[in-house]
């Protein structure tokens, strides 16, 4: 029984790493694909728009989705359908350029902002250090050094 | 704040604005067509030598500049466009009265899924062709915001007309007999 018992686990573990991998894979849905592409009619992303196109959109997904398609394989199918302005991502040319350069560019002026904060405010700390009170005259400074004595001892 | 980092902010605020500005700028409309035909002028076609490929056989190409020398009833379609089909059956009997004149119809079908594209070819009978403008890159250029639109091309390969909105049959006996009448 015990040698049953270890055969079965050992096929098991032979077997398990052979199995599909589409078994652990998960299917692909709609909605994980049509909030990364565009309706390409209204220029909004797919998952936002009722369009007659947008319809047309989904069901060409649907369909790839039947097939057992990834969702990399349907993006790559759509923008051979509809070229790549379909995918919503900016292309790499012309105005959209700008949806690359402008957080960069904002990016860089807030990091400039907080390092010309930071130097101004240390300059600010330098030149005011911490304020003391007025000197005592050495009558009070000995009469302070007795009052400490006293109250340590 | 001191005046060097102000004037870097202005600076930098202007050229986002101007930035936004040029965006909008570049993707108006553009009614240059519309200007020059109301004008009675006729005007080259946009990306005439822009090569497309046919639907239904994406590995042949043709541009609009093949068919000189024929007038051209350039028309922008899609199958989720309703009005496009609706007109489809006028277009084929048009395409029916030019084929012997030199003319014809010439599609062009945009942000379309081929298949269903070509079920309407298929229903209707179409034996006009069709290019495939996938992304409405040559339907940018010229200044189509709706569709259908229809475009007609003399035979010098300049336009001659346009319609915003699908065709209908009074419109093209009107357009269409003059521009047939005349030569290459």
């Amino acid at each position: 029984m015990r040698l049953l018992a270890l055969v079965v686990l050992l096929l098991a573990l032979v077997l398990l790493p052979a199995m599909p991998v589409s078994a652990a894979t998960p299917r692909t849905t709609l909605p994980d694909v049509e909030d990364e592409v565009m309706c390409t009619q209204c220029g909004t992303a797919l998952n936002i728009s009722e369009a007659p196109s947008a319809d047309r959109e989904r069901a060409f997904i649907r369909a790839q989705i039947e097939k057992g398609r990834t969702k990399e394989e349907i993006k790559a199918a759509l923008a051979e359908e509809y070229g790549p302005r379909v995918l919503a991502v900016p292309s790499r040319g012309g105005f959209d350029r700008a949806a690359f350069l402008v957080p960069a560019l904002l990016g860089l002026l807030a990091l400039g902002g907080v390092a010309f904060a930071a130097m101004r405010w240390r300059r600010m700390r330098d030149d005011d250090p911490y304020p003391t009170g007025p000197e005592l005259d050495r009558a009070d400074s000995r009469r302070l050094d007795e009052e400490l004595k006293a109250f340590k001892g | 704040m001191g005046k060097g980092p102000a004037a870097v902010v202005v600076v930098l605020a202007a050229a986002l604005v101007g930035l936004l500005s040029y965006g909008v700028a570049q993707r108006g409309e553009d009614r240059s067509i519309d200007a020059a035909v109301a004008g009675g002028e006729r005007i080259a076609p946009p990306s005439a030598e822009q090569k497309l490929g046919l639907l239904g056989s994406p590995e042949r190409t043709r541009s609009l500049a093949d068919f000189r020398g024929k007038v051209v009833v350039l028309n922008f379609w899609a199958s989720w466009c309703k009005p496009c089909v609706d007109e489809l059956p006028l277009l084929q009997r048009t395409q029916e009265r030019l084929a012997t004149q030199n003319a014809m119809v010439l599609g062009v079908n945009l942000r379309d899924v081929s298949s269903d594209a070509l079920g309407f070819v298929r229903r209707f009978k179409l034996t006009y062709p069709s290019l495939r403008d996938p992304d409405a890159e040559l339907a940018r250029a010229y200044g189509t915001v709706g569709y259908p639109e229809t475009f007609v091309i003399d035979r010098e390969g300049r336009i001659a007309a346009k319609r915003r909105g699908p065709v209908t049959q009074a419109w093209l006996d009107e357009t269409l007999p003059e521009l047939l009448a005349e030569r290459a």
